[in-house]
């Protein structure tokens, strides 16, 4: 009950801070922790993003969602590194973004997900848990052979990883090799791995992608439990209802574009929205049942 | 048929020399394939960067034979930076084609007339190792004497080799071993399986494919000095492709990402190997006939026993992919 209340609390707060922003595409958040501008990526002869302005308010569940081919996983490349825009820059806290390579962005506190799950297979789940822990002395290849210096850091992370192998219900799996897991089990393990790098900002590419139902309401809790520790989460999703049911905010993208930004029932009444998503005739007939 | 020397051979050819810098060389390249994923096609470039390294103090510098350690050291330094600098930002298979490519330049370049005085051209390089063979005497190993009971009879010569050889076995293995138990390992095996994923968890990827690269490129390095030392010569022709290609075969025979299967696998390589080719000699001493065909002759030997790599490898590839030593488990697990 009292983890309950508590929750609500951040929950409110956060919500409550985003109550006065206006309702248009691109607006300035109160508490931005991360600012876009002008971001554009061709591929050939396509735009596939062209985002002229884009904030996600700090402490937050923002979700981003959009047709196939809208280009929010473009998107999510492009502010983790992974990919580089044509055009445009973006801060994170506050620092410059733009040149970081993409293995750099955990440093600052930036941490993403894959769409397609990326749990290393013949790794077993704890190793794949140890392996998020960032700045380990054992990773330098003259400490590894001395095991006396990584040890003691080695048995921390150990105990921080059982810790959220325990909070993601997957401590009996401590030792199975990740590939034996199921679908759901791999996007469980790659939320808490990335959780092992500390981070202030969790991305989450379509953390929903094949999982069953009943891994789905475990999961919502999971991500509304970052946020209830602190963190803000920028998550790409399809499952409407999912995106309703966690998030503070919704921003959505048409083409490569901002169209629409709201809070969760704006949005479901929005007409643009329902239009990307349907097309036109069929959207003013469903708006019509509203 | 000689039953007698065929196992006397093969139990020789089983801890012998071959198998020493084969399993040193196999080490090198578990370390790049095995554990980290990196396609080198190119070891034999590495081992001749070791044996060129000592072959040179005598032949160009003159300098002394203990410096062509950490000069062989140093070219496969700079030729794993060449190989990898442009190639492992690219997918895996960029690098297979570099290596392979890389391997054969550098065997082409020294065999060259034009650099003969470098390298000594296709003739190789002879009388660098009086150092070494007389540090054995030293030891109190005679050259000429044997040593040993049966089958494992070596000359003072070979045995001192022999000795160096296991050593460096041990260590490498025990390196290799620690380091693929700590966190740095653990890296290389995560990148191996998805390097995205590594990325994403702010790992320096690059950075560490390279250190992979060239720690097995060292590795094979110090084989192709005990390859030289034994012969007591360079010859370019000896690090051609198909060396690379076998000492991948007993990689694979024993199990990739297992320190054991590297060291197993070289010594099962070269038992079956000697005993293929003994036992062929044995039977082929007067030409196999049917009738008055002649099915085979002795000069066939060598052709048929390669031709038996070739099946064992295919064989092995079908029904044991995770070679001798290898995990059954993690290869279920191979989605790629």
């Amino acid at each position: 009950m009292d983890v309950e209340r508590t929750y609500g609390e951040v929950a409110t707060r956060a919500r409550q801070s985003l109550r006065d922003v206006e309702r248009v595409p691109g607006v300035c958040k109160p508490n931005s922790i991360l600012t876009a501008n002008n971001i554009r990526r061709e591929f050939g002869g396509i735009i596939a993003v062209d985002v002229d302005h884009f904030e996600v308010q700090e402490g937050s569940i923002t979700a981003l969602i959009g047709p196939n081919g809208a280009g929010k996983t473009t998107f999510f490349n492009l502010l983790t590194g992974f990919d580089q825009p044509n055009l445009g820059s973006w801060t994170f806290q506050g620092k410059d973004m733009s040149k970081v390579a993409s293995h750099r962005t955990a440093a600052f506190g930036m941490v993403r997900t894959f769409q397609l799950t990326k749990s290393l297979t013949k790794l077993s789940v704890i190793e794949n848990m140890r392996l998020g822990a960032t700045d380990q002395k054992g990773e330098k290849w003259w400490n590894g052979l001395f095991s006396a210096v990584w040890k003691g850091q080695e048995a921390e992370i150990t105990e921080r990883a059982d810790e959220l192998l325990t909070r993601f219900q997957m401590s009996h799996m401590r030792d199975e090799y990740a590939g034996a897991l199921s679908g759901g089990q791999r996007k469980l393990l790659e939320m808490a791995r990335a959780l092992m790098t500390n981070p202030t900002l969790v991305m989450l590419d379509e953390p929903m992608a094949g999982v069953n139902p009943a891994l789905k309401q475990s999961l919502n809790e999971h991500i509304r439990g970052l946020r209830d520790q602190g963190m803000t989460v920028l998550f790409v999703e399809h499952d409407m209802d999912m995106v309703h049911d966690v998030s503070d905010w919704v921003i959505v993208m048409a083409e490569g574009r901002i169209i629409a930004e709201g809070t969760p029932d704006d949005i479901a009444k929005n007409s643009a929205v329902i239009d990307a998503y349907l097309g036109n005739r069929q959207g003013q007939s469903l708006l019509e049942e509203e | 048929m000689d039953w007698n020397l065929i196992f006397e051979n093969s139990l020789k050819g089983f801890i012998g020399i071959n198998a020493v810098y084969f399993a040193i060389a196999a080490l090198g390249l578990n370390v790049q394939f095995g554990y980290t994923g990196l396609l080198n096609f190119g070891q034999a470039g590495f081992m001749a960067c070791g044996a060129y390294g000592l072959g040179m103090t005598a032949h160009y510098f003159d300098i002394s034979f203990w410096w062509g350690i950490p000069l062989g050291i140093l070219f496969s330094v700079v030729l794993g930076l060449l190989m990898g600098i442009p190639t492992l930002r690219l997918r895996a298979d960029y690098l297979a084609i570099v290596t392979i490519a890389s391997a054969e330049i550098i065997r082409l370049v020294v065999r060259s007339v034009k650099f003969k005085t470098y390298f000594g051209g296709s003739d190789g390089i002879n009388g660098f190792s009086s150092t070494f063979r007389a540090l054995g005497n030293d030891f109190g190993i005679e050259e000429s004497n044997r040593y040993g009971f049966w089958p494992f009879r070596f000359t003072g010569r070979e045995l001192w080799v022999l000795i160096v050889g296991w050593l460096i076995v041990a260590i490498f293995g025990f390196v290799v071993y620690k380091l693929m138990k700590s966190p740095w390992g653990r890296v290389l095996k995560a990148i191996r399986e998805d390097e995205d994923a590594v990325k994403s968890l702010g790992k320096n990827v690059y950075s560490y494919k390279m250190q992979s690269l060239i720690l097995g490129g060292v590795i094979g390095t110090v084989s192709g000095m005990i390859f030289a030392l034994d012969r007591g010569s360079v010859q370019p022709d000896n690090y051609s492709r198909d060396l690379t290609f076998y000492i991948l075969t007993a990689l694979v025979l024993g199990g990739v990402a297992k320190v054991s299967g590297s060291i197993v696998g070289s010594m099962m390589f070269w038992g079956l190997f000697t005993f293929m080719d003994n036992f062929l000699r044995q039977v082929t001493k007067d030409p196999v006939t049917i009738g008055n065909v002649t099915i085979m002759k002795s000069t066939q030997v060598g052709q048929l026993n390669y031709i038996l790599i070739g099946i064992t490898l295919i064989l092995l590839m079908v029904y044991r992919p995770q070679g001798v030593f290898g995990n059954r488990k993690e290869m279920a697990f191979d989605g790629r």
